[in-house]
């Protein structure tokens, strides 16, 4: 589904955040990206995003060259991207409901579809019953699974997630976990950006590591 | 955490959307559209009411800079109007030498009723002059004081040839008529008429040119308050453009802002042209009254405020669209 290939990202200023990643995530497949902070995982989210372009190596996603792909097109491109934020940029001035359905709302989505969604997406993370309140009002932990509800809405091949558990307490952290794996076992790739070791060493998933822009590879750190 | 029960969506729902995305049919995305339309301009309308004093400035700015360039209309057509009355007329006026002889008078008449050039002939004595000039114009004290009729005995005639059909033909008439020994003098109304036309002419010219630099200011502050309003709403706009919103989608709301404070600047103006004419409507017909016309001005009716509403609409939309045109597209996540 992801694929990259040499992919190097250098910013104008020099800075080279990316060297010769490679690295493939197929359909169905979940990852945990990891590093010190500045080693370019949020980069490489970026890149997915087509918030940045890389400098050198090839992209590709679901076979696509991301650099082939025009400027026009990249909106319908990331409606098949669901992306959980690490402040989860919810928008303070509409409901928690108006919330999830923004993805639905931007592809045109009929207004049947996009209730019935954001119900199901909204009962996924448990907080149906706040549907008509404002984001203001819930906690840390209710705001991030509402970021995560709207990540997945559209029911996107793609998902996302940069430091997801930031601001959480483990307990919480886990749940969240649990509902990223849900969404692998029905067929979703999932990256999920942390630097939180002990929650990736309670689970048993593939880790890429970032150091200064290289990325090496282990299959889980379980066991460790 | 799902305090719920949690399978509905999880095991059904992701592999559902490609298969849903291509049934859907042309119907159903233009209707999805429209939706879209109506809910923008009504978000953007209660927007608009969120923040009155705001709107409210930015609509009196926009109705003060059509107002004007349409009350100057309103004001050059009904002057317009008042010479279209007379248009096709080359009426003139002859004045008769002072202290002709009635009987002189009536032959000079009855030889110009002869002539076949001439539509209609009215006489009016000195006394009557005196007579109408005493009644009207407040003149009546001061006429009093002379010891004398000073008026001329005076011919309106009306030729059948119009000036704007036939200006040699007239002015020939005029010189035919000069050379009468008992007229003393030959004034084509029709002159004065002209040189009324022209500083229409200049008062019409005028309005465009208001108009025109007016509907450039509206331009600049619709489109500047628009720019205001994007940079607030900067962070909604990255979010949008991040979950897939195109530039389209992103511009609409901001579109129809720009919209609404043309309607409304259209409609304030509207209000603003009908209450100024109520207000010098009474005046200008006493004065009119002074100098024996019936002349008003002329109402803006129906059709103008349609045309401002329609202006002020489309100029509050293209300064929108100017501002989202540069701003939206240089904001991206």
């Amino acid at each position: 589904m992801i694929e990259f290939d040499n992919v190097s990202k250098r910013y104008p200023d020099g800075h080279e955040a990316l060297s010769q990643v490679n690295f493939a995530l197929d359909a169905g497949e979940m990852a945990f990206l990891t590093g010190h902070s500045g080693a370019g995982k949020s980069t490489l989210l970026k890149l997915i995003m087509l918030m940045e372009r890389p400098s050198g190596g090839q992209l590709l996603v679901n076979g696509k060259n991301l650099s082939r792909l025009h400027k026009s097109q990249i909106p319908y491109y990331r409606r098949r991207v669901g992306v959980v934020f690490q402040n989860h940029q919810l928008l303070f001035d509409r409901s928690v409901f108006d919330n999830v359905a923004l993805p639905m709302q931007v592809s045109g989505a009929q207004h049947r579809d996009i209730e019935r969604r954001v119900r199901a997406a909204l009962d996924k993370v448990g907080l149906l019953s706040k549907e008509k309140l404002n984001p203001v009002q819930l906690s840390g932990g209710e705001q991030q699974r509402i970021g995560i509800a709207r990540a997945v809405v559209h029911t996107p091949r793609i998902l996302l997630a940069d430091e997801p558990t930031g601001n959480l307490d483990p307990e919480l952290s886990a749940e969240i976990m649990k509902l990223f794996e849900d969404f692998r076992n029905v067929g979703v790739s999932v990256l999920v950006a942390t630097h939180d070791i002990a929650l990736i060493s309670r689970m048993d998933e593939r880790v890429l590591t970032l150091d200064h822009g290289r990325l090496s590879e282990v299959a889980s750190l379980a066991s460790a | 955490m799902p305090r719920h029960k949690t399978d509905t969506v999880t095991a059904s729902q992701p592999r559902r959307s490609g298969a849903v995305e291509s049934r859907r049919s042309l119907i159903s995305i233009l209707r999805a559209y429209i939706h879209n339309h109506r809910k923008n301009a009504a978000e953007s309308f209660h927007r608009l009411v969120g923040e009155p004093l705001q709107s409210v400035m930015t609509m009196l700015v926009v109705a003060i800079a059509l107002a004007l360039p349409a009350m100057l209309y309103v004001g050059v057509s009904s002057l317009q109007q008042l010479s279209g009355s007379w248009d096709s007329s080359a009426q003139m006026t002859l004045f008769l030498k002072k202290g002709a002889k009635d009987k002189a008078i009536k032959s000079l008449i009855k030889q110009l009723e002869s002539n076949d050039e001439l539509a209609e002939i009215h006489y009016i004595s000195p006394s009557q002059a005196l007579d109408a000039l005493q009644d009207s114009a407040g003149f009546g004290e001061a006429l009093t004081l002379l010891d004398e009729n000073p008026l001329p005995p005076v011919l309106l005639v009306v030729p059948i040839a119009t000036i704007e059909a036939d200006v040699p033909r007239v002015e020939q008439l005029v010189k035919t008529l000069a050379k009468q020994p008992l007229v003393d003098e030959v004034q084509l109304d029709m002159k004065w008429l002209q040189r009324m036309q022209q500083i229409l002419d200049i008062g019409r010219q005028i309005t465009v040119l208001l108009g025109g630099a007016l509907s450039l200011g509206v331009l600049l502050v619709v489109g500047n308050t628009i720019r205001l309003a994007i940079e607030n709403r900067r962070e909604e706009i990255l979010v949008v453009k991040l979950v897939g919103g195109t530039n389209g989608f992103v511009r609409r709301p901001f579109l129809y802002t720009g919209l609404w404070y043309g309607v409304f600047g259209g409609v304030l103006a509207w209000l603003g042209v009908v209450i100024a004419q109520f207000w010098l409507g009474t005046t200008v017909t006493r004065l009119a009254a002074l100098y024996q016309s019936d002349f008003a001005l002329q109402g803006i009716g129906l059709d103008g405020m349609l045309v401002l509403i329609a202006l002020g609409g489309a100029l509050g939309l293209v300064g929108a669209a100017l501002a989202v045109g540069r701003h939206i597209a240089q904001l991206e996540p």
